[in-house]
């Protein structure tokens, strides 16, 4: 199925959790704040929420350094 | 007609000129500004300009310093930044930076939190002195603060910010800065924050770190009131340091962007 992250169409494997598509784009997942149609997500929430057909995704990364 | 001079509203006769201003209000003054801009010369005056006359090495009243401090300020900013409630979570390199360029600015009040301590390691880039090592850093930032700008109302927390004290620490600010080093920190509190306050706006950093161009630093919007400052990419690494310069920058663009946000401007377009 296809989900949109930042913008941009990725085919990803059907059923998928928001933690199981942060692992396909090798992304860790205590390094980001994600949204999902247009919710903010809890860090709790990204093992239990699955990403639908046409899903969108919004993900911004931290890097360390302050 | 009615002008503002040292920020007392005063009644002068039309067409009155700085010069005249200056030898009717404070003849000792040796710097006159106006409208936010110092006025060597005479000037012929309008309804509702800001004059400010200042006596070089004078240490002024607590009343009258604010009014002078605000001198060259952009007329009618200062009012609405003295409204304003801004948190900084974490006042290591870029929350201490900031808090201070918010604090020269005028907002009228800052929260505070941090769990840490001043170390000599921190000298290299955070606006604390030698003789402050050990002291918590939102102390020694708040004592910092008040010798810059006494009118500052600063409210701090000292301890560990997580995803339960988060909404509580923060519950009265009306824009939030994420200040952390740590990227697991910053992830916590972008979530935690736009989750419980999504109406209010969020101010993050990420990459700044070594001496990379400062040209490649930038104030993004990547979500619903939620802004972010850096290039992105440059984690603090080995053979990666923070360093002044860049981390002063991304502080300044998140001191900006609060600026912009409390103006009710956008901070990232033009």
């Amino acid at each position: 199925m296809d989900i949109i992250i930042n913008g941009k169409t990725i085919t990803v494997t059907t059923g998928l959790s928001i933690l199981g598509v942060l692992d396909h784009l090798q992304i860790a997942p205590q390094h980001v704040a994600v949204e999902y149609d247009g919710k903010i997500l809890a860090p709790d929430d990204f093992g239990v929420t699955r990403v639908q057909d046409g899903g969108r995704l919004e993900i911004v990364q931290f890097v360390g350094g302050g | 007609m009615k002008i503002l001079v040292n920020e007392r509203k005063c009644d002068v006769p039309d067409l009155i000129t700085s010069e005249e201003i200056r030898l009717r209000y404070k003849p000792d003054a040796d710097l006159v500004v106006v409208n936010g801009y110092p006025e060597p010369d005479s000037c012929p005056l309008k309804e509702g300009d800001r004059v400010v006359l200042i006596r070089r090495g004078e240490i002024p009243a607590a009343e009258e310093l604010e009014a002078l401090m605000m001198a060259r300020h952009t007329p009618g900013v200062h009012a609405r930044l003295k409204g304003a409630c801004v948190g900084i979570a974490g006042v290591g390199g870029l929350g201490s930076s900031l808090a201070v360029a918010l604090a020269r600015c005028g907002v009228g009040s800052l929260i505070l939190a941090d769990f840490d301590v001043v170390e000599p390691s921190n000298l290299n880039r955070q606006q604390y002195f030698i003789d402050q090592i050990g002291l918590p850093k939102v102390v020694a930032l708040q004592n910092n603060l008040r010798r810059i700008n006494p009118q500052v109302e600063i409210s701090t927390f000292f301890g560990r910010l997580d995803s339960h004290n988060i909404p509580e620490v923060f519950a009265g600010v009306d824009i939030l800065v994420e200040a952390f080093d740590s990227a697991e920190q910053k992830a916590i509190l972008v979530s935690t924050f736009r989750r419980h306050f999504p109406e209010r706006p969020l101010v993050a950093a990420s990459g700044l770190a070594g001496y990379d161009s400062a040209n490649s630093i930038v104030t993004r919007k990547v979500g619903e009131r939620f802004y972010l400052v850096g290039d992105g990419v440059s984690a603090a690494q080995p053979g990666r340091g923070l360093m002044a310069p860049r981390t002063g920058i991304a502080a300044h663009h998140q001191a900006n962007a609060v600026l912009r946000l409390i103006l009710g401007l956008e901070p990232h377009e033009d």
